[in-house]
């Protein structure tokens, strides 16, 4: 009530002199608090996006092994611990790969992940096949698509022999976006028992 | 009693609630509105404060470290009193919160509910839905076990489709190159922070338009929703024939909410938590990773989809559902409310539940992958084997070695990602089967580099015997016609 009277009483031109003050002021508080608030947020985005990186930044030359542990013409799980990695991964640093001796120097190093949605397949060296217990991706030997709804073939690493030991270009999970070298679906029979 | 009321006297002297509490209990509504139909909001609501109290009890043990998490579950399992209880009321409060929310999606869609004035209540309904889903898969990452590691592989694979940018993506989702520390750590920060908050506000505002709006009145055939006069016949039916709240509608909110709860206890009790399952350390390959119950649907989708339309459709039918649910209120803001006169959402609801209600079911037994033990685990029926010869025999060891019982059943057991092979003989005849054996097509591969020429031969023997006693195996037609007119005398054929 007496506040109503108050303003009542005041003259009509300062009342306005006095909000517009106010309403200039609380106008430069906001401005303020966006300032404060894009000066702080900016830095914090680059916080955020930290993990984001170029694929070369994560990936390095990581050892499976000497090479003989590899025979001849036979597929082998082999695993490693990634080479990125925080003290508190656990399991989940460990990485698995499938290595493929075709001769004594030459190899095929497959991720384990399926090419359709990254689940892990499985080798069956009677069949000669790998088998996806996901979706029913199937692939070669030669990690070439056998059938299934994965578009291409396995994901492989690049690798090289140092001092007899197997090396491969590794660190981060083999996906569509960062190992998509090749879709071959009219190649999908792999080299089957047409091509020679 | 006296003192009782002293004590809420004060408190509300200076709370100053009861007014606005007391408008909100006596508010009146439409009459036929205190239906055992209107509680699937309210029961929805309990859930979500039920998830909380049971995820703020089961965070005050759980590490959210990707070395330790596990651990950690087992030790809620098995050492804690109750700790096993808690997981269990946790997982299936998470599933009854999924089904009530579609339950209650599904009646305010067939009510009508979403048409003028509470176009935006049903929009924040779409993102709470959103949000009780991305909990569900939260949720699921945070049960760091072996379906947890794969399900997020499942989820980068997916992200990294999206062009250009979903490579950086796929980081900003695992938190760097690989499923790890950082990938656990976020969903954590997500699970437990950015989407209950998140959630609790847009639950907040849901309510508030629910009680400021009014509840959508029972919907009658004819009666059209128009701009101009909703507003005022809506008050009729509330201020002029409407019934207070509480207790009148209340009651059956609480008395349904209670019973939810309560199954959410009994189901909890009785069949238990959810795993953890095995551990989740990515070099064990031996695994058949499966996504919880309410993502299955999407597992079956991706497994029938052709290759080629895979990376299109799960990239853009998403984006397209959401903004279909997101234009419904603007696109239907007025005419009819009842389902006596909305045939076509009629159909939609039946053909979204009956399409959600297959591929879930068939996502239960996976038809389309193949049973990784099959090969060794399921014998070849030995009635198929009686008085059969030794090449036959051979034949039944290869096609047990060379997994082919991985995806073809024999005698009901066995993969289902290709046809069973019972009667495999009344279909193919000796040429056609040696010729999908060695070149594969119509999604088998070809086994011409892994059979040599003595097992294709057993191999073939073998599937040859596989039909019924009373059907006849296929036979070539020209190499019958051949066999029959060696057979069949000279001056019978000139006839």
């Amino acid at each position: 009530m007496s506040s109503e009277t108050v303003t009542k009483n005041e003259p009509q031109d300062e009342e306005k002199l006095t909000v517009s003050r106010r309403w200039l002021l609380l106008k430069l508080g906001i401005a303020f608090n966006g300032a404060v608030g894009l000066a702080l947020v900016t830095p914090v985005i680059r916080y955020l996006l930290s993990p984001v990186k170029r694929d070369a930044s994560y990936k390095s030359w990581i050892g499976l092994g000497p090479v003989e542990d590899f025979p001849l013409g036979e597929t082998r799980l082999a695993t490693y611990v990634n080479p990125f990695r925080r003290p508190w991964d656990g399991q989940t640093a460990g990485v698995a790969c499938y290595v493929r001796r075709t001769s004594a120097q030459q190899f095929q190093v497959f991720a384990v992940n399926c090419a359709h949605l990254g689940c892990p397949v499985r080798w069956f060296p009677q069949s000669q096949l790998f088998m996806c217990p996901c979706h029913g991706g199937a692939y070669y030997a030669d990690g070439s698509r056998a059938s299934g709804p994965p578009e291409r073939g396995l994901f492989t690493y690049d690798y090289k022999i140092v001092n007899g030991q197997l090396q491969i270009d590794a660190g981060q999970m083999p996906t569509l976006s960062n190992s998509a070298k090749l879709v071959n679906i009219s190649n999908a029979k792999g080299d089957g028992p047409c091509a020679g | 009693m006296r003192r009782i009321k002293e004590v809420y006297d004060w408190l509300d002297h200076r709370l100053q609630l009861s007014g606005p509490i007391e408008e909100v209990v006596q508010h009146p509504v439409p009459r036929n509105t205190a239906s055992w139909w209107y509680v699937f909001g309210s029961a929805a609501f309990t859930l979500l404060l039920l998830q909380i109290v049971t995820g703020i009890l089961l965070a005050i043990v759980y590490v959210p470290s990707a070395g330790e998490a596990w651990n950690s579950l087992n030790v809620l399992n098995h050492q804690l009193q109750l700790g096993w209880f808690l997981r269990a009321m946790h997982g299936w409060g998470s599933d009854f919160m999924v089904a009530v929310v579609l339950v209650h999606m599904a009646q305010v869609f067939m009510f009508g509910a979403y048409k003028y004035p509470r176009e935006l209540t049903w929009i924040l309904g779409v993102f709470l839905l959103l949000m009780t889903l991305g909990m569900a898969f939260t949720g699921q990452v945070l049960r760091f076990d072996q379906d947890a590691y794969w399900g997020l592989g499942i989820g980068a694979s997916i992200t990294s489709r999206i062009p250009f940018i979903g490579g950086s993506l796929v980081h900003l989702l695992l938190g760097g190159p690989i499923i790890a520390g950082a990938t656990l750590s976020r969903f954590f920060a997500l699970h437990v922070f950015v989407i209950p908050g998140t959630m609790l506000l847009f639950a907040g505002l849901h309510v508030w338009m629910v009680l400021k709006l009014g509840i959508n009145e029972w919907p009658m055939p004819g009666r059209i929703v128009r701009r101009s006069t909703y507003l005022q016949e809506y008050h009729k039916l509330t201020h002029e024939e409407g019934v207070p709240f509480v207790p009148v509608a209340f009651w059956k909110d609480a008395v349904f909410s209670g019973a939810i709860i309560a199954a959410v206890a009994v189901c909890a009790f009785v069949f238990g938590p959810y795993g953890p399952s095995g551990q989740p350390d990515p070099t064990i390959i031996q695994t058949v990773p499966k996504p919880d119950f309410f993502f299955l649907w999407i597992y079956a989708a991706l497994a029938y989809l052709p290759p080629a339309m895979e990376t299109p459709f799960i990239l853009i039918v998403p984006v397209l559902g959401i903004a279909v649910l997101l234009a419904l209120p603007f696109y239907a803001s007025e005419g009819e409310k009842s389902w006596h006169r909305r045939p076509v959402a009629v159909l939609v609801l039946c053909t979204v539940a009956i399409s959600w209600g297959v591929l879930t079911h068939l996502a239960t037994f996976t038809p389309w992958s193949p049973h990784m033990d099959a090969w060794s685990g399921d014998p070849v029926p030995p009635r198929y084997l009686h008085s059969a010869t030794p090449l036959v025999r051979q034949g039944a060891v290869i096609f047990q070695s060379k997994q082919c019982r991985n995806c073809h059943a024999v005698g009901g057991v066995g993969g289902q990602r290709g046809p069973a092979l019972d009667s495999i003989a009344t279909r193919m005849n000796e040429d056609q089967m040696i010729r999908q054996v060695l070149q594969g097509g119509g999604n088998m591969p070809a086994y011409g580099k892994n059979l040599s020429p003595a097992e294709v031969t057993a191999l073939v023997s073998f599937l040859e015997t596989l039909h019924p006693l009373n059907e006849m195996p296929a036979v070539d037609a020209s190499r019958k016609e051949v066999q029959t007119s060696q057979a069949v005398p000279e001056p019978e054929l000139k006839k």
